[in-house]
């Protein structure tokens, strides 16, 4: 089961370091950086399902790119 | 007349020689007519002569082809030919190993050992050249021939057209002497990828095309190297986006360059060139000797039926993968085992005609697997898009430091077999039994006191006991089917393999080494039941 209510111990702290991780970083190596994080947090989660769910919740979710 | 050789051979098996069927008045008929004596045809011919059933095998050569194809042959294929008679040999010329490096560029990103489970008879795979599998195949027919069984094959025999209606087929065939025809109650297709029987019947054969070449090498190490697979994501040698290099008897070593789309053929065969990217890959000190070098292509794709009435279609004729994962060969061994019980239950009236409808379906069920597999392991290779390579990328860089990551890698899943779940043959589970051995799935091998336990199920069904009473033999619908009585006691293997938690299990299992039904006790009603359902005897839907 995907969790969607709120779960960041400190929203705020984890939030500025995702960004902070990006300084001095070209857009290349910036979505390269992003890849690892992303596959680094998917082992973390483990379960197949919940993987899934996340990544429908994140493709369903219409943003400003949309 | 004359029949154009498309390609040399290895072996030269089978002769040709003028049959009596030449100078009949009209077409001989025949119980069984396998065309194709690749790897598929030989282990269909053997499998249904072993049973009985009089086969006889067309071929347009006289024997194996020379190059380079399979080499990796999976556990499951080994299993099958030792059931056949024809393993042994296999095994001792195949080539074992477990350890194998992951480059990529000029980097060695990992190593690793394959550790294989222990308790089976058969390691994970071997390499083996496909011209010597189908040699030991068909040393075992000739085996199986001097113990009677009633087996023949023509060699030089091209099978031209075709007609076919519901009691069969014919066929006209062209040899050296002219031409004749041949009918056949039963029509097995086993003439590989560009199955001008398939062509002949108009069936249409859909997938998708990859737009990529591939450069075999095979070369002779003139000193000492070590029995690893190396795997190289994008080399710095210029290979495209992977090359390969493994062992194989002989001291022979494997080596497959990705070339990509747009390429000279000609001057990528050239001796110089090959030798130029080989020397880069095994680096400047290393001598050896250019055995054989071809280029290939491959396509991943499938008929949508197996079984067109009485003319079936195996092997590659049927499907057709990438070559990463060594699903081709390893996968129609498969549709044989499949298929050998079912047509001999259904041509000695032990079974309905519609008992081959699961060969149709078990066997598709089992392309779609080896497809998605094999694409999987293509798309991770060679990635489609940008995105997917930088994902590809970035699993790549992080498996050089974190163990997760190479669990992403993807350079070819070892084949394994399908299990067939949700099988029309399948009987009642008992889900406290281990997930692996379920109805559907291949019995795993395990030791028992008198030998491995697959070599002691019998040709036909079995009933496995393990720690449970049952009568020696059962007697249902036709079969007499025998008891193999073991123990867990001492076994840890057979426990977990078969028993999980439970004290005892009672496995049904098919002629083709797959669990048809299990329980944790005999209950004869179930098992009569079970068996039917095993032999279509009950309608479908039921
Ligand atoms: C480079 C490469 C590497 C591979 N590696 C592996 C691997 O490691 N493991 C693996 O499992 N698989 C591998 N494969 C796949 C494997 O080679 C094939 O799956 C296998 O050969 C299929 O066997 P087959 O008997 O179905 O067809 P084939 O081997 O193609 O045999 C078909 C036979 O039919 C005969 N024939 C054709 N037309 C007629 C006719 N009209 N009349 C009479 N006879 C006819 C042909 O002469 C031939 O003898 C590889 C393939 C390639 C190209």
């Amino acid at each position: 089961m995907l969790t969607t209510t709120p779960n960041l111990t400190r929203p705020d702290d984890s939030y500025a370091a995702l960004i902070a991780a990006h300084d001095g970083l070209t857009e290349a190596e910036s979505h390269a950086l992003n890849a690892r994080l992303i596959l680094i947090l998917m082992n973390e989660v483990g379960d197949h399902a919940t993987i899934a769910e996340a990544i429908r919740t994140a493709r369903e979710t219409t943003g400003s790119a949309a | 007349m004359t029949i154009q050789q498309r390609y040399d051979l290895a072996f030269t098996l089978y002769p040709y020689a003028h049959s009596p069927d030449q100078d009949a008045p009209g077409p001989r008929r025949h119980k069984v007519v396998v065309v194709g004596g690749g790897p598929i045809g030989l282990a269909m011919a053997l499998d249904l002569g072993r049973r009985g059933v009089p086969v006889l095998l067309l071929d347009d050569h006289e024997g194996v082809g020379a190059g380079s194809r399979a080499i990796c042959f999976a556990k499951r294929t080994l299993e099958i030919c030792d059931r056949l008679g024809a393993a042994g040999p296999m095994l001792d010329k195949g080539v074992v190993w477990n350890v194998g490096k992951v480059f990529h560029d000029d980097r060695l990103l990992y190593e690793f050992n394959l550790l294989p489970e222990d308790g089976h008879a058969f390691p994970a795979f071997i390499n083996l050249q496909q011209p010597w599998f189908e040699k030991f195949l068909h040393d075992a027919i000739l085996q199986a021939q001097a113990a009677g069984a009633p087996i023949e094959i023509r060699g030089r025999n091209r099978v031209d057209a075709v007609t076919h209606d519901d009691n069969g087929a014919l066929l006209d065939v062209t040899t050296p002497d002219g031409p004749y025809q041949i009918a056949a109650d039963w029509l097995i297709a086993c003439d590989g990828a560009r199955s001008p029987l398939r062509s002949m019947l108009g069936l249409n054969f859909d997938g998708r095309v990859f737009e990529d070449n591939f450069l075999i090498a095979d070369v002779r190490m003139n000193a000492p190297f070590p029995t690893e697979r190396w795997f190289w994501f994008e080399p710095h040698f210029r290979s495209g986006d992977s090359a390969l290099l493994h062992k194989q008897p002989d001291g022979i070593w494997r080596i497959d360059f990705q070339l990509g789309w747009n390429i000279d053929r000609k001057h990528e065969l050239e001796p110089a060139n090959i030798r130029r990217r080989v020397d880069a890959m095994l680096g400047p000190d290393v001598e050896y000797d250019l055995v054989w070098t071809s280029i290939y292509t491959f396509q991943c794709r499938r008929m949508e039926r197996f079984c067109h009435g009485r003319v079936i279609f195996a092997g590659d004729a049927a499907h057709q993968v990438s070559p990463f994962g060594a699903r081709g060969a390893n996968s129609g061994i498969q549709d044989v085992d499949n298929l050998g019980w079912k047509l001999a239950a259904v041509i000695n009236g032990n079974a309905p005609d519609r008992l081959l409808d699961s060969y149709d379906a078990e066997r598709v069920q089992a392309a779609d697997e080896n497809i998605l597999n094999s694409t999987r392991s293509t798309d991770f290779i060679t990635p489609k898009s940008t995105v997917s390579k930088l994902f590809r990328n970035a699993v790549l860089d992080l498996a050089a430091q974190l163990p997760f990551a190479r669990t992403i890698v993807n350079s070819g899943r070892l084949s394994l077999p399908c299990t067939h779940d949700g099988s029309a043959l399948n009987g009642p589970d008992d889900p406290s039994l281990p997930m692996r051995s379920r109805p559907g799935s291949p019995c795993p091998d395990a030791p028992t006191p008198e030998g491995w336990l697959l070599n002691r199920l019998s040709p036909g069904f079995t009933l496995l006991t393990i720690d449970a009473d049952a009568p020696d033999t059962t007697v249902a619908h036709g079969q007499t089917i025998p008891r193999l009585a073991l123990t867990a006691a001492d076994n840890p293997a057979l426990a977990s393999r078969y028993l999980g938690d439970a004290a005892s299990a009672v496995y049904l299992i098919r002629p083709d080494q797959h669990v048809a039904a299990r329980w944790q006790a005999h209950d004869a009603p179930a098992i009569a039941t079970a068996l039917a359902r095993a032999l279509s005897l009950e309608p479908a839907g039921c």
